[in-house]
């Protein structure tokens, strides 16, 4: 609870007390309003918990949208790209969804709770554009933001201390699958997804049960080598899986100021979510005339020579500049220096060879480094573990 | 019969007829859908009460396109005319009326000052007459993806402003987002004169005399001007006999008319309009598909809000299209007798509004959705130049009642605050005591008695909230806006479906510019019909 003598403006997760408990750096950043930890004890070792044991992410932040009624399936049809209907109970689908401009407003993940009742992650705040595409649909959009919280838990172990928290049954849940269990008198729901590319799931449960569900996990998983993670090491280890983040790697088009910023999902390498044979949805008409004109960016993600980071650097070929990198790290395990690019058409071809221009600076010395790389087909890392049903026991 | 069409057209208003009768002289197969018994919507003459009929919606003709007559050959078709050049009278209950016809103004009260400053004020706003006129003739431009014809009619509208000279353009920039009130205020002393200014600025729309907005509507009054008329005209079987003689043209080109005819939905295919299904359960396929329904009831109830894009539905959902006026209809058994009227006024166009501050308070109501207990009239007594209308001896008053709302608290059947009268019993009251000010004589002649809220027009025309021009002429729902950013140009923003009502460019009013301007733009599209 908040009271009037908290020293900051910023909200806290349901978690919060066992966050700050565990949080040894006191390093603190801010995740849309709210106070997050960008670390907890050593960025390193928090990524190889993800990595090698597994590690604990509080992600009540995300915009949660209950979406219930008998035009549910429909109204997710029409406002996101992918084909909602082939998403089953039970199961959770990775989407983007789009403006009428075809611009990327966001993505996030679509689960489908059961019969015409669907829950939307997203990571910006959608609540008005999700109440205008109600328009003509039966259907009722709840924010559930503040009364679900949620954790990450990702890694090889992290099966193994979810189930010796008593959830029985769960190793036979498979990637994208979601079930309920009984917890303290309410329902805790596991779904078996994540942003780390591992082996992982993510838990989602009422607020006033959060801590509870924090203190049993992080029992049960001390066997396990369980550990909680801030946001730097998650960047990291998305960065290593190829996944975008939104705000990071493209401008949500909705809250791009200068015309030309957003991007389109093509743009941004995500046209496989993109179903043209669905006959209406946001941003279908100006897509199929992306297609037909061609687009004017690519995504690229490049393997970089050398081990520095080429964090903001320019791209270039032939000494000429086509894109501009907006992700990028060194990846621990991959043992890959990755960049994530944004190149303009027509460069991006897999196998091409690049030039990233990265300065760094030591000790006030900036240095510029020309780093040849090439552009790469699929993300570095994506270990077999991550899609095994039951996963093995590690 | 109906394989092979190249385009169905929902709706035969005027502007329906008209978009058909160019397509077909264009040579594409039409097939035109109909919902009512007969053809002309809101241009229609109805009975409502036995032996009396009347123009039910619209009555006096102003400003239909010259073009358009002339192209469609009406006259030849059936159209004839009643009386024209009529003037407008102000009434005044002592009978010292203002009259007002073009440039010409006479009244006991008005000075040799005012005389010069509204000759002066007529033929400056009649060079923005034109210079409006001449823009509505093209598509609006389409300012983000301005192709050349869209540069050409930009530039023509720079020209025009440019020909207008300095001094008449920068009134028309000070002036044309301003409000009538202070507009009149500033140029006259005659309380009458400027009251009838303000009425006709305010006339089909949700707007009072002091709303920004309303020097844009009343220049969009005057356009007749620029196409031949002078004052208001009536056609002979009222407004119902020019829908016929529209029609006549359009079979005569080879235009398929079918009505009773309801459409429930425009059908997509892969995203584009490609058909319509008829509450019958019939179908339709063609290439192209033209609305000449309001766009609330395109968009809204036959593609329906879920077949189109969010942005777009939120567009739809936020046009203002509910209406303001009410028409009544009164069966009379005689003549009636206006205090200071002779016969051949009664036959002009009467108007109550005493000043402009009574027509202010007049809209205030409609605000809240509440009835003007003083309303403003746009009267005529058709069968004085037609007596057709009425049995032998007998005669019609027809009067357009400002302000009415959509809908009043509790509904129109609803209890008023008059005992033991419904809202509907109890407006009708206050509009006849209205009346009877000035025609003391007339509750006595009245044998018979129709008003229709712009909820009955709704129901009756299909245009929804019974709004004279489709949608509110603002500012915001005019030009490359209208009726909202994203569709312009007569095309709807969806493949294959085109708009030609008047909710489309330029507007409401029976004046055919709409059906023109879309049909032409159908056939510089081309190919896919
Ligand atoms: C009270 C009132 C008084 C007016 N007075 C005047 C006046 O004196 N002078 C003047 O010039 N203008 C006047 N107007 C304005 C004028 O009547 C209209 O602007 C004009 O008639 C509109 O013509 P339209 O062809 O665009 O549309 P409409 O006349 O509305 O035609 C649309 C047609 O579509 C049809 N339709 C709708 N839905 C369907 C469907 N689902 N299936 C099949 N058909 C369908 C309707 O039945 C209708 O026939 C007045 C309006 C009102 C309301």
């Amino acid at each position: 609870m908040k009271s009037a003598s908290d020293a900051t403006m910023m909200l806290r997760t349901p978690f919060h007390s066992r966050v700050a408990a565990a949080c040894e750096l006191n390093a603190w950043g801010t995740w849309k309003g709210y106070t997050t930890p960008t670390a907890y004890t050593d960025v390193e070792l928090e990524y190889f918990a993800i990595r090698s044991t597994a590690g604990v992410f509080d992600l009540s932040p995300m915009n949660k949208y209950r979406i219930t009624g008998p035009d549910a399936e429909a109204y997710l049809n029409r406002l996101v790209t992918r084909d909602v209907s082939k998403i089953r109970a039970g199961r959770v689908g990775y989407t983007v969804w789009c403006n009428d401009a075809g611009q990327v407003m966001d993505d996030g993940t679509i689960f489908h709770l059961g019969e015409n009742d669907y829950r939307v992650c997203a990571f910006a705040r959608a609540t008005d554009w999700l109440h205008w595409s109600a328009l003509g649909f039966d259907v009722e959009v709840v924010d559930e933001s503040d009364e679900v919280a949620a954790l990450a838990v990702q890694g090889p172990t992290s099966c193994a201390a979810l189930l010796a928290m008593g959830l029985v049954g769960l190793e036979q849940l498979k990637p994208f699958g979601l079930t309920m269990f009984p917890f303290e008198g309410g329902t805790l729901m596991v779904s078996r997804t994540g942003f780390t590319g591992d082996l992982g799931y993510e838990l989602w449960i009422a607020a006033d049960k959060a801590e509870l569900l924090w203190d049993r996990l992080f029992e049960a998983g001390r066997p396990h080598l369980i550990k909680p993670f801030g946001s730097d090491a998650l960047d990291m280890a998305r960065i290593e899986a190829g996944f975008l983040q939104a705000g990071v790697d493209f401008v949500p088009a909705e809250s791009a100021v200068r015309s030309g910023r957003s991007r389109s999902p093509y743009e941004l390498g995500l046209g496989w979510l993109v179903d043209m044979d669905k006959p209406v949805f946001n941003g279908r008409k100006a897509l199929l005339r992306e297609q037909a004109r061609g687009s004017r960016y690519r995504f690229a993600m490049l393997d970089v020579d050398g081990n520095k980071p080429a964090s903001h650097s320019f791209i270039l070929s032939g000494g000429k500049k086509v894109g501009t990198v907006t992700s990028a790290a060194w990846c621990p395990t991959a043992k890959t220096n990755v960049a994530f690019a944004q190149l303009e058409m027509p460069h991006g071809d897999v196998g091409q060879e690049l030039v990233a221009e990265i300065y760094y600076q030591r000790e006030l010395q900036w240095t510029r480094v020309m780093a040849p790389c090439r552009v790469i087909g699929a993300p570095v890392f994506n270990p077999p573990r991550r899609r095994a049903v039951p996963p093995g026991a590690f | 019969m109906t394989d092979k069409l190249d385009v169905i057209l929902i709706g035969a208003g005027h502007n329906g007829l008209v978009c058909a009768n160019y397509l077909a002289k264009a040579g594409r197969k039409v097939l035109v859908l109909e919902a009512g018994d007969s053809p002309g919507g809101a241009a229609a003459s109805r009975e409502f009460a036995p032996g009396y009929s009347v123009s039910s919606c619209a009555q006096w003709l102003y400003q239909l396109h010259s073009g358009v007559s002339r192209d469609l050959d009406l006259e030849r078709h059936g159209l004839q005319w009643a009386a024209r050049e009529l003037p407008s009278l102000l009434l005044d209950t002592r009978g010292r009326h203002l009259s007002l016809l073009g440039s010409r103004i006479d009244g006991e009260g008005v000075s040799d000052g005012d005389r010069e400053a509204w000759r002066a004020f007529h033929a400056r706003t009649g060079k923005y007459v034109k210079l409006l006129a001449r823009v509505f003739e093209s598509r609006p431009p389409n300012l983000v993806e301005a192709g050349l014809v869209d540069r050409l009619n930009l530039l023509k509208m720079g020209l025009g402003l440019k020909l207008l000279g300095r001094d008449d353009m920068s009134e028309l920039m000070r002036i044309i987002l301003t409000n009538m009130y202070d507009l009149a205020e500033e140029y006259f002393d005659n309380p009458q004169l400027k009251s009838l200014l303000g009425f006709d600025s305010v006339l089909g729309s949700r707007m009072g005399p002091r709303t920004p907005n309303t020097v844009f509507t009343y220049l969009y009054r005057r356009l007749g001007e620029a196409y031949g008329y002078n004052g208001v005209a009536q056609v002979k079987g009222g407004m119902g006999a020019l829908a016929q003689a529209l029609a006549a043209s359009a079979r005569a080109r080879g235009v398929e008319l079918r009505l009773g005819a309801r459409v429930t939905s425009i059908d997509m295919f892969n995203g584009r309009a490609g058909g319509v299904s008829l509450a019958s359960g019939e179908q339709f396929r063609a290439a192209v598909v033209v609305s000449g329904a309001d766009p609330v009831t395109t968009y809204g109830t036959l593609v329906g809000l879920r077949n189109m894009e969010t942005g777009m539905a939120r567009r739809v959902s936020q046009i203002r299209c509910a209406g303001a006026a009410a028409k009544l209809h009164l069966a009379l058994n005689a003549a009636p007798r206006f205090t200071g009227l002779d016969e051949s006024q009664l036959g002009q166009r009467l108007v109550i509004a005493p000043d402009l501050n009574y027509l202010e308070r007049a809209f205030n109501a409609v605000k809240y959705d509440e009835y003007s207990a003083a309303p403003a009239l746009d009267i005529s007594v058709p069968t004085i130049n037609d007596p057709g209308g009425a049995p032998a001896g007998c005669h019609v008053l027809s009067a357009i009642v400002q302000f009415a709302p959509y809908e009043p608290a509790g509904g129109w059947e609803g209890p008023s605050t008059a005992a033991g009268a419904t809202h509907r019993e109890h407006f009708t009251r206050l509009i006849l005591d209205k009346i009877a000010e000035y025609a003391p004589g007339i509750r006595d002649q009245v044998v018979a008695c129709q008003l229709l809220t712009p909820q009955d027009i709704e129901r009756d025309y299909g245009m929804r909230g019974g709004h004279w021009h489709h949608a509110e002429m603002s500012l915001d729902q005019v030009l490359m806006m209208r009726p909202f950013p994203g569709a312009t140009q007569y095309g709807s923003g969806l493949d294959g479906l085109y708009l030609c009502g008047a909710g489309a460019h330029p507007g409401g009013g029976v004046m055919g510019l709409a059906g023109r301007n879309a049909a032409r733009e159908i056939i510089r599209r081309g190919a896919r019909a």
